[in-house]
């Protein structure tokens, strides 16, 4: 069991961040790697990158959105309650090393995912130019940690209430245009359009781009093939290949699709969760 | 002789059954299991033979006309003693054993007649004991104060954790996975092994002191080197299963409703699927499902295909049915439940409608050649010959390769080609303090031969932490 430390509500409530005591986790996980967890005995398994660890009080943070009932089932969670199941770190750390100029760029929750990437670019030596986005200002998360973590941070929202009116990339546009050559690497997180997009545009430049895939899985390790993602026109597994992968290799549009594989599915349990919640509302 | 004689007229005890048209519905186990009398007749078949061939014949050499007689003669209790002392998953066993190959495939009476039942025998006594609340621990060595870490909890690291922990070792098993079991509890279905049995066998070795950890990723959260080091253990047993799944290569093989079979059963076994959405974790419907492939793992997948509610659910073959690998008694379960058999075909196309999702495979025929290196004839395409197949759920079940996880992050450790643990005969890894067994050895087997491999390699352990390498 793997108890929570202390939970917060970030962007109106959908999204929600926890510190969870994960000792054996904490002391080995590095940025980009993930864990799989179970919230009860008949929960499935879903992977989170992990938005921070503290190896000192022996804990983990994740900050997850409120998608579909694994997610809400866990936002029930209080503190010094615990989760069932917790296994990692999982998949392959964020190559971080002195390049130069180093891009980030996070929209909704990935900006959980590139915080302590951003971090660790800017501790290994680089100038961190950061750009994150939300749809709107109240949906936005961790702008003060991002601005702390880069040398300078740029933010968007889609309906203008904040910062740039736009999109993310607009702002990666202008930023790769002023800065020409001098991008050496471009890290981009977020939902799987935003992604698509922000490579579309480091492609025109030429800048080699990471992107961490947020493909479902079951075992984390490698064992059952479930989160399967074209690269380069070879079928890789985002648990133990990736999850970051070359972001002009990645077959986006299958990447979407496998993503909505159980929608139907999803809509029915979540419909049975809210049903059992109302019931117990009402006692 | 005449006593003998008179006894070859019992014929065998057949193993009571769900009938085949209820349980293609339902997950609960197809064999019922012997009642005390059916067990004691069926053991008195035995001809408690002076030199029993059945116990070469079994990969842990458990003394059969032993605990068979003591069925027989109505000790239960003995019979189950009996049967820990060479084995601590006879429940597991008595299951899943190809008994036909190995003890009763060379049961004295099975020349004239059928064998004696040793795999029923050996459930029945398991289950008997499961039962009961008064039955003594087997005993157990004075502690050596050596520490043994397993890695994996099949059944290769159950075997290895049950050995040890009797000749005093102190044993703590490692398993990547939320339960342990490992391939009793993803890979094989429940109406083959209840999950209780699993976690009745586990929780049997915890009373003798075993200690299992889980949700321990050993090559990523632990690395080996650690266990041997800062986590100070003395030896290490890596009997991690193959763990990592084939697919056959080509087009649309990542379209939705393509499953690997480590996939498909490991969402119905491990994670309840099945009975979603009482259980969170969902498997795609399908009505015209193919299974790719011949051997345990795809009747296993065919069978649980069957009981999700398809029912048009096919075996589909490169080779004939001569060829087929799977048990025999597993393909006669699987026929009787409606499963169809489609042999000489493999799969050259999987086709997807806009949405990726599978609708169709296109097949080629093939004919037999000439027997390849493992003696069986090689299939090959007949030209021109394909045809297309409505099909909306496909599970490839051809085999597993050797998951590098741990191999890759463990220093002198020596792989072969095939990227499998090359070990001798007693388990023995090139890295000093280090055994390997099951699977990761000798690519996908079966689960007595992992537990095999794990004996062996326990004794070897035990020789090592007594006297030194």
């Amino acid at each position: 069991m793997f108890q929570i430390l202390s939970k917060q509500e970030l962007a109106q409530g959908t999204v929600v961040a926890n510190e969870i005591e994960a000792p054996r986790i904490a002391a080995k996980a590095k940025p980009g790697q993930f864990i799989i967890l179970r919230v009860n005995e008949t929960g499935e398994r879903i992977p989170l990158t992990m938005a921070d660890t503290n190896p000192q009080r022996g804990t983990i943070t994740i900050i997850y959105q409120v998608v579909g009932k694994t997610t809400a089932l866990l936002k029930s969670l209080n503190v010094m309650d615990s989760i069932m199941d917790i296994a990692g770190p999982l998949g392959r750390p964020t190559p971080i090393e002195k390049k130069g100029t180093v891009i980030c760029v996070g929209g909704g929750t990935g900006v959980a995912v590139l915080h302590p990437i951003t971090r660790g670019m800017k501790q290994a030596g680089n100038k961190v130019i950061a750009i994150i986005g939300a749809r709107t200002k109240d949906l936005l998360i961790l702008e003060d940690k991002m601005r702390a973590a880069s040398d300078e941070l740029y933010v968007c929202t889609d309906d203008g209430s904040y910062g740039h009116h736009g999109f993310v990339t607009d702002v990666l546009r202008e930023q790769l245009g002023k800065l020409g050559g001098e991008v050496k690497e471009a890290v981009c997180i977020g939902p799987v359009p935003m992604m698509k997009f922000c490579a579309k545009v480091t492609q025109e430049f030429g800048v080699p781009t990471m992107v961490s895939l947020n493909a479902i899985m079951v075992d984390g390790t490698g064992m059952c093939g479930c989160c399967r993602v074209s690269v380069g026109g070879q079928t890789k597994f985002a648990c133990v290949d990736g999850p970051e992968f070359d972001a002009h290799q990645v077959d986006f549009e299958g990447l979407s699709k496998r993503l909505i594989a159980y929608l139907p599915q999803e809509k029915e349990a979540m419909q049975v969760y809210q049903h059992k919640c109302a019931c117990e509302a009402q006692g | 002789m005449a006593e003998t004689a008179k006894k070859e007229k019992v014929p065998r005890t057949p193993m009571p059954e769900q009938e085949p048209q209820v349980r293609r519905r339902n997950f609960q186990e197809v064999p019922l299991g012997y009642t005390a009398i059916l067990a004691q007749t069926e053991a008195g078949r035995c001809l408690q033979c002076k030199k029993p061939s059945c116990v070469e014949g079994c990969p842990v050499n458990v003394d059969i006309p032993s605990f068979v007689k003591r069925i027989h003669e109505g000790d239960f209790v003995g019979a189950i003693m009996n049967l820990w002392e060479y084995n601590s998953l006879p429940a597991v066993c008595g299951r899943v054993c190809p008994q036909e190959n190995q003890c009763e495939g060379v049961c004295i009476l099975g020349k004239k007649d059928k064998p004696v039942a040793i795999g029923n025998l050996e459930r029945f006594a398991a289950d008997w004991a499961r039962g009961q609340s008064d039955i003594p621990l087997p005993p157990i060595a004075k502690k050596t104060g050596k520490r043994v870490a397993v890695v994996g909890s099949g059944p290769g690291g159950l075997t290895v954790a049950g050995d040890l922990i009797r000749k005093g070792h102190e044993v703590t098993v490692f398993e990547a996975f939320h339960k342990p079991g490992g391939v009793l509890v993803y890979g094989i279905p429940e109406f083959r092994l209840p999950k209780e049995i699993v976690a009745a066998e586990v929780n049997f070795l915890q009373r003798l002191g075993v200690k299992v950890e889980c949700n321990a990723v050993v090559g990523s959260a632990i690395t080996v080197d650690e266990l041997l080091g800062k986590e100070g253990f003395d030896a290490v047993y890596l009997g991690v299963g193959a763990g990592l799944p084939r697919f056959v290569g080509v087009p649309g093989e990542n379209l939705i409703g393509v499953y690997s079979a480590n996939e498909y059963l490991t969402r119905a076994n491990l994670m309840k699927a099945y009975l979603f959405p009482q259980y969170d974790t969902p498997l795609v419907g399908g009505q015209h499902v193919c299974v790719f492939g011949g051997g345990n793992v795809a009747m296993d997948s065919l069978r649980t295909a069957m009981r999700m509610g398809c029912d048009d659910v096919k075996c589909v073959y490169r080779r004939s049915d001569q060829e087929l690998p799977a048990r025999g008694e597993e393909i006669h379960h699987a026929k009787d439940e409606g499963i169809q058999f489609f042999f000489l075909h493999a799969p050259v196309r999987f086709i997807g409608d806009q949405d990726d999702r599978l609708k169709a495979v296109e097949l080629q025929e093939m004919r037999l050649g000439e027997p390849d290196a493992s003696g069986r004839r090689s299939p090959e395409p007949i030209p021109g010959a394909t045809k297309t197949l409505e099909c909306d759920l496909a599970i490839i079940a051809i085999g597993s390769g050797a998951n590098p996880l741990i191999t890759g992050t463990t220093p002198g450790l020596e792989v072969n080609k095939w990227g499998y643990i090359m070990a001798d005969a007693d388990g023995k890894t090139k890295k000093p303090k280090v055994w390997a067994g099951g699977d990761i050895v000798t690519g996908a087997a079966t689960v007595i031969k992992a537990a095999g491999a794990g004996r062996l390699a326990a004794n070897s352990m035990h020789r090592y932490l007594t006297w030194g390498w």
